[in-house]
C-alpha cells in the first residue's frame, strides 16, 4: 500500500513538475491512441454499416471474421505487423519500423475490428421497418446511413470508447513495432513495463496512475456525450 | 395520377401480388381493404416506389418511373405513415421536420411548416418532447404531421390506426378525415377495418389473394360485391347458390334447391347465380301464420339454430331449408323470445338482394 | 440551428483528430533521413542498467546519427542482427555471439566492457554455499540438496551463462526444485525472494533490487561469473538497407577512450561502485579471466 501511495506522490510530482520525459510519453500515448482510434472509426463505421445493411454471399463468414478480429491479441498483431515492416519485409522500404506511425498502424489493426463489430451490431439492432420509413420519407442512401447512425448513437459511442480503451492500454503491439525507444516511441504502457522490470516500482506505479487517469478522462468525456440527451 | 400496370411481386416461388391495372385519381382517397396477407401493404409499397415489382411499372402523371436515377426524385413526391410511428430518437419537432430536412428545405420554411402541421394534428404543445415519452396516439399524430408537413403529391397510409385503442383510433380518424377533406391530397389508405374504408374512401379497392377483386365507390363494393370473396369480406354473410327459375320483367326467382327467392335482376333463366343478403337486412318475426304487413317479398319459416352476441347486437342463425344469418338487436331477441329451437319467420326485401353470376367452375 | 452547430462541432473534432494523426507521424526532432538512422539491438538488462541512456545521446550528439535502441532478449537481439534488421549489436553472450561470427552474420566483434554475475540466495542458505570460491561447486551443492533455484529460462545472456555453469558441474538441472521463470531479471529476483530460492543475477540488477529483496550474495568474483559485453557490426549482406557506416560508427564510439572513461565512472554516484569495467582492446575473455 505504501508503494501505491509513493507512486501517487511520484506521479503528481512528475506531472506538476512538468517532467519533460513523462509529459512526452503521455502526449505520445494520447497521440498514437487517438490517431489509431480515429482511423479505426473512419474505417470501421462505414464498413460495419455496409455489412449490416447489405446482403451478399459470405456475409456470415465476414461477420465471424470481424467478431474474431475483436479479440485479436495485441502481441500477435504486433508480431505480424513488425514482420511486414522489417527491412526484409514487404513494406521495409517505408522505413516505418520503430516509429510512432508503426504503432498507429498496429493499433489500427487492433481497433478497427472492434469498431466495425460494434457498429455492425448497433445498426443491425435498428428495426428494418425504420429503414423503410426513412426511405419512404425520401432519404437518399447517404441520408439513410446518417439517420441510422444517429439512431444508433449510444452503442456507437460505446464503440468509440471500446476502440480507444483497447489501444491505449495495449502493450504487446506497441513494444514489438515501436521498440520502446526513448524520446521516440516510448508510450505509457511500454514505459511502465520497462520501469517494473528495472525495479523502479514507484515510477512504474506513477506511470500506471497517469495512464489510468488519462483513460478515465477520455471515457468521462465520451460518456458525458453519450448520456447527455437521455430524459431524466 | 398514380398508376400501377402489369405489376407482379413474388417472394421466391410465391406470387403475392398481381395487378393488371390500378389507377388512383388525383385528389381522391382510395381505400384498400382486404384480409391479412392479401397483399395490400405490398401493393402500397409498390405504388410508393419502395418495393420493386418483378414485373410491370408504376406511372406518375402518366410517366413511368424507372428504378434508376429519377427514383429518389419520384419517391420524394410521396409521404408514408405506417402502423408503427417509427419515429427517430429525438424530439417531436425534429421528427415532424424530418421529411423537409431530407429535402433540404431551408430553416425558416421548415420550422413554419412543422409548426403548422403540429398544430393541425393537435400536438403543437409537444414540440420539444423526446419521442420516448409519447403515448401511442401522440406518436402516431407525430408520424402523420411528419407526412403532411412534406405536403406530398401522394399520401400513403398503411393501417395507421391498427395499433391504437378504439377511442384514440376514433379521434384520429375524425381528425384525419377533416384534414383530408381540407387538403384534398391524393391518398391511398390501407386498412382491414371496413368501417374506416367506408368513412374515408372515395373509392374502395378490395384486395384478395394478391389481386384487386373489385374497385368502386364504397356503396357499390359493399352493396353490390362483384365476387363471392368480396361479398364475404364486406360482410355479406348470406351467400346462397341457386339457378334462375323464372325471369319476369326485372324480377327473377332464384331456386336454391330449398328456397325460392325473389330478387331484382335481368339474368336469363337457367343462369347460375349467388344470392347475397346482408345479415342486417334479414328481418325476424314470430312464426305465427298471420299475414304480415311488411313489404318484404321473401318470407320463410324456420327454427333458430344459434345465437351469438356481437356487441350490442346478436347474430342469429336460422335454419329454414338453407341456413340464413340475421343481425338483430338484443331488444328484438328478447321481444321475440328467441332461443335455439324457437320457430321464427325470416324475411327480407327483394331490393336487399344482390345477385352475383357464377362461372361454371365456381367463383372465388 | 442545433443541426448546424452539431455539424460544426463534429467537423472540429475531425480536424483535431486529423491533426493528432498527422503529428504522430514518423518524423521526430532529430534527423530521420534513412542513412542517419542506426538500429542498435541489445538486451533488456543492458538497457535497464541505464548506461545506454547516457551513451546514446553522447553518440548522437557527436555524430549526428539517430539511434533506435531495441532492447529485447539476447536471442532476439542477435537474431535481428543476423537478419539485417539491426545495424550494430551490443550483447553479452559470448558463446552465442561466436556462433554468429562463425556463420559470418556478425563482423568485427570486439569486447567493450564486462560486469559480473553473483549467486544470491536465502539468508538461511540451506545448501551451505555461502562464501564458496567456486560457482560450479555451489551449484553442485544446490543440486545435491535439491534446494530451490530459479533460472531465467529465456535463453538470455544470464540464462546461457547459468547453463554453461551447470554444464561444467556435469549436472542437467531438473526437478521440482528447479524453477524456470521465463522472465526478466527483476521478476526472476522477485520470484527467488518469494520462494526463498537461489538464483544467478548480474550485479547491476542486483544492486538495483537490493533493498527490495532479502537475498544476500552467496558467491561472487569467480571467473566463470564474468559477464562480457561485446559490440558487433552487422554484415551488410544479412539484409537490405543495413546501415554499414552507422553501425561501424557506433562500434568505434563504444571503444573510444572517451566513451570507455564514461563507462568506467557509470553507477558510482548511485550505487557507490561502478557497474561496468571497460576493456576495449582486450581480444578475449581470457585476458580478463573469463
Amino acid at each position: 500500500m505504501a508503494l501505491i501511495w509513493e507512486g501517487l506522490r511520484r506521479a503528481v510530482g512528475l506531472l506538476v513538475g512538468l517532467d519533460r520525459e513523462v509529459l512526452g510519453i503521455t502526449w505520445l500515448s494520447l497521440q498514437v491512441a487517438g490517431a489509431s482510434t480515429a482511423l479505426a472509426l473512419l474505417l470501421g463505421i462505414p464498413l460495419g454499416s455496409a455489412i449490416a445493411l447489405t446482403r451478399f454471399p459470405g456475409r456470415g463468414l465476414v461477420i465471424s471474421l470481424v467478431n474474431t478480429g475483436m479479440g485479436l491479441p495485441p502481441v500477435v498483431v504486433g508480431l505480424f505487423v513488425s514482420i511486414l515492416l522489417w527491412r526484409s519485409g514487404p513494406l521495409g522500404s517505408l522505413e516505418l519500423l520503430y516509429t510512432p506511425t508503426a504503432i498507429v498502424i498496429a493499433q489500427l489493426v487492433i481497433a478497427a475490428p472492434i469498431v466495425t463489430g460494434l457498429t455492425l451490431a448497433a445498426v443491425q439492432q435498428i428495426p428494418a421497418r425504420f429503414r423503410l420509413q426513412m426511405l419512404a420519407l425520401g432519404a437518399s442512401r447517404g441520408q439513410l446511413l446518417w439517420l441510422l447512425l444517429r439512431e444508433a448513437r449510444l452503442p456507437m459511442l460505446a464503440a468509440v470508447m471500446a476502440g480507444f480503451g483497447g489501444v491505449i492500454s495495449e502493450i504487446g503491439a506497441s513494444m514489438m513495432v515501436g521498440g520502446n525507444i526513448r524520446g521516440q516511441t516510448r508510450v505509457l504502457t511500454t514505459a511502465t513495463v520497462m520501469e517494473t522490470a528495472k525495479g523502479s516500482f514507484d515510477v512504474a506505479i506513477a506511470l500506471s496512475l497517469i495512464l489510468l487517469a488519462l483513460t478515465f478522462l477520455v471515457n468521462y468525456l465520451l460518456t458525458a456525450i453519450q448520456q447527455r440527451r437521455r430524459p431524466a | 395520377m398514380l398508376e400501377a400496370r402489369g405489376v407482379a411481386v413474388a417472394y421466391g416461388a410465391r406470387t403475392v401480388l398481381e395487378v393488371d391495372e390500378l389507377a388512383v385519381r388525383r385528389g381522391e382517397t382510395l381505400a384498400l381493404i382486404g384480409p391479412n396477407g392479401a397483399g395490400k401493404s405490398t401493393l402500397l409499397r409498390v405504388l410508393g416506389l419502395l418495393e420493386r415489382p418483378a414485373r410491370g411499372e408504376v406511372r406518375l402523371d402518366g410517366q413511368p418511373v424507372g428504378w434508376g436515377r429519377d427514383l429518389l426524385r419520384a419517391r420524394r413526391r410521396f409521404a408514408s405513415v405506417f402502423q408503427e410511428p417509427l419515429l427517430a430518437d429525438t424530439t417531436v419537432e425534429r421528427n415532424v421536420g424530418l421529411g423537409l430536412a431530407l429535402r433540404r428545405v431551408p430553416g425558416p420554411a421548415l420550422r413554419r411548416r412543422s409548426a403548422h402541421w403540429m398544430d393541425r394534428l393537435g400536438i403543437g404543445g409537444l414540440a420539444g418532447r423526446p419521442v420516448r415519452t409519447l403515448s401511442g396516439g401522440e406518436a402516431q399524430r407525430t408520424s402523420l404531421a411528419r407526412a403532411f408537413a412534406i405536403e406530398p403529391d401522394v399520401l400513403l397510409l398503411d393501417e395507421p390506426f391498427s395499433a391504437l385503442d378504439a377511442p384514440t383510433r376514433e379521434e384520429l380518424l375524425r381528425d384525419l378525415q377533416r384534414i383530408l377533406r381540407d387538403a384534398a391530397v391524393t391518398t391511398v389508405f390501407v386498412t382491414h377495418e371496413r368501417a374506416e374504408a367506408l368513412r374515408l374512401g372515395d373509392r374502395v379497392g378490395v384486395v384478395l389473394d394478391g389481386r384487386v377483386a373489385q374497385l368502386a365507390a364504397p356503396e357499390v363494393v359493399f352493396g353490390r360485391p362483384a365476387t363471392p370473396g368480396v361479398a364475404r369480406f364486406v360482410g355479406v354473410e348470406n351467400l346462397l347458390p341457386g339457378r334462375v327459375a323464372v325471369a319476369d320483367d326485372g324480377l327473377v326467382t332464384v331456386d336454391t334447391g330449398r328456397l325460392r327467392i325473389r330478387a331484382p335482376g335481368d339474368e336469363p333463366v337457367g343462369r347460375r347465380v349467388l344470392v347475397c343478403v346482408r345479415p342486417e337486412d334479414v328481418v325476424l318475426g314470430t312464426a305465427e301464420g298471420r299475414p304480415t304487413r311488411d313489404s318484404a317479398l321473401n318470407h320463410f319459416f324456420g327454427r333458430v339454430a344459434d345465437l351469438v352476441p356481437a356487441g350490442i347486437q346478436v347474430r342469429v342463425q336460422v335454419e329454414c331449408g338453407d341456413s340464413l344469418v340475421a343481425l338483430v338487436t338484443r331488444h328484438s331477441v328478447q321481444e321475440l323470445a328467441l332461443t335455439p329451437g324457437t320457430p321464427v319467420k325470416v324475411s327480407f326485401k327483394a331490393s336487399a338482394i344482390h345477385l352475383i353470376e357464377r362461372e361454371k367452375a365456381g367463383g372465388r | 440551428m442545433p443541426r448546424w452547430t452539431r455539424a460544426r462541432a463534429l467537423g472540429l473534432a475531425a480536424a483535431l483528430v486529423a491533426a493528432l494523426a498527422w503529428s504522430a507521424g514518423p518524423a521526430p526532432a532529430t534527423a530521420q533521413t534513412p542513412s542517419r538512422v542506426v538500429i542498435l539491438s541489445t538486451t533488456t538488462s543492458t538497457q535497464d542498467s541505464g548506461l545506454l541512456d547516457v551513451l546514446v545521446p553522447m553518440f548522437e550528439k557527436q555524430t549526428g546519427y539517430s539511434v533506435k535502441t531495441i532492447a529485447v532478449g539476447t536471442g532476439q537481439a542477435l537474431a535481428l542482427a543476423a537478419r539485417g534488421e539491426a545495424d550494430v549489436s551490443l550483447c553479452h553472450a559470448p558463446a552465442l555471439e561466436k556462433k554468429y561470427v562463425a556463420e559470418g552474420k556478425i563482423l568485427n566483434r570486439r569486447l567493450v566492457m564486462y560486469n559480473d554475475f553473483v549467486l544470491v540466495g536465502p539468508a538461511e542458505d540451506p545448501a551451505r554455499v555461502r562464501g564458496l570460491a567456486s560457482a560450479v561447486e555451489a551449484l553442485e551443492r544446490i543440486a545435491e540438496t535439491q534446494s530451490r533455484f530459479v533460472s531465467r529460462g529465456d535463453r538470455s545472456g544470464t540464462h546461457l551463462l547459468e547453463l554453461e555453469l551447470w554444464k561444467q558441474a556435469g549436472i542437467a538441472p531438473r526437478g521440482t526444485w528447479y524453477l524456470e521463470s521465463g522472465q526478466g531479471m527483476g521478476q526472476t529476483l522477485g520470484i527467488a525472494d518469494e520462494r526463498r530460492a537461489y538464483t544467478i543475477t548480474d550485479r547491476a540488477t542486483y544492486l538495483a533490487f537490493r533493498k527490495r529483496v532479502a537475498l544476500p550474495i552467496m558467491v561472487e568474483r569467480d571467473r566463470p561469473l564474468l559477464n562480457i559485453y561485446s559490440v558487433m557490426e552487422v554484415n551488410p549482406a544479412n539484409g537490405p538497407r543495413v546501415n554499414r557506416a552507422g553501425g561501424k560508427a557506433f562500434a568505434e564510439f563504444m571503444l573510444a577512450p572517451e566513451t570507455q572513461a564514461v563507462i568506467k565512472a557509470f553507477g558510482v554516484d548511485r550505487y557507490g561502485q561502478p557497474l561496468f569495467v571497460p576493456i576495449a582492446g582486450a581480444t578475449s575473455g581470457a585476458q580478463v579471466g573469463g
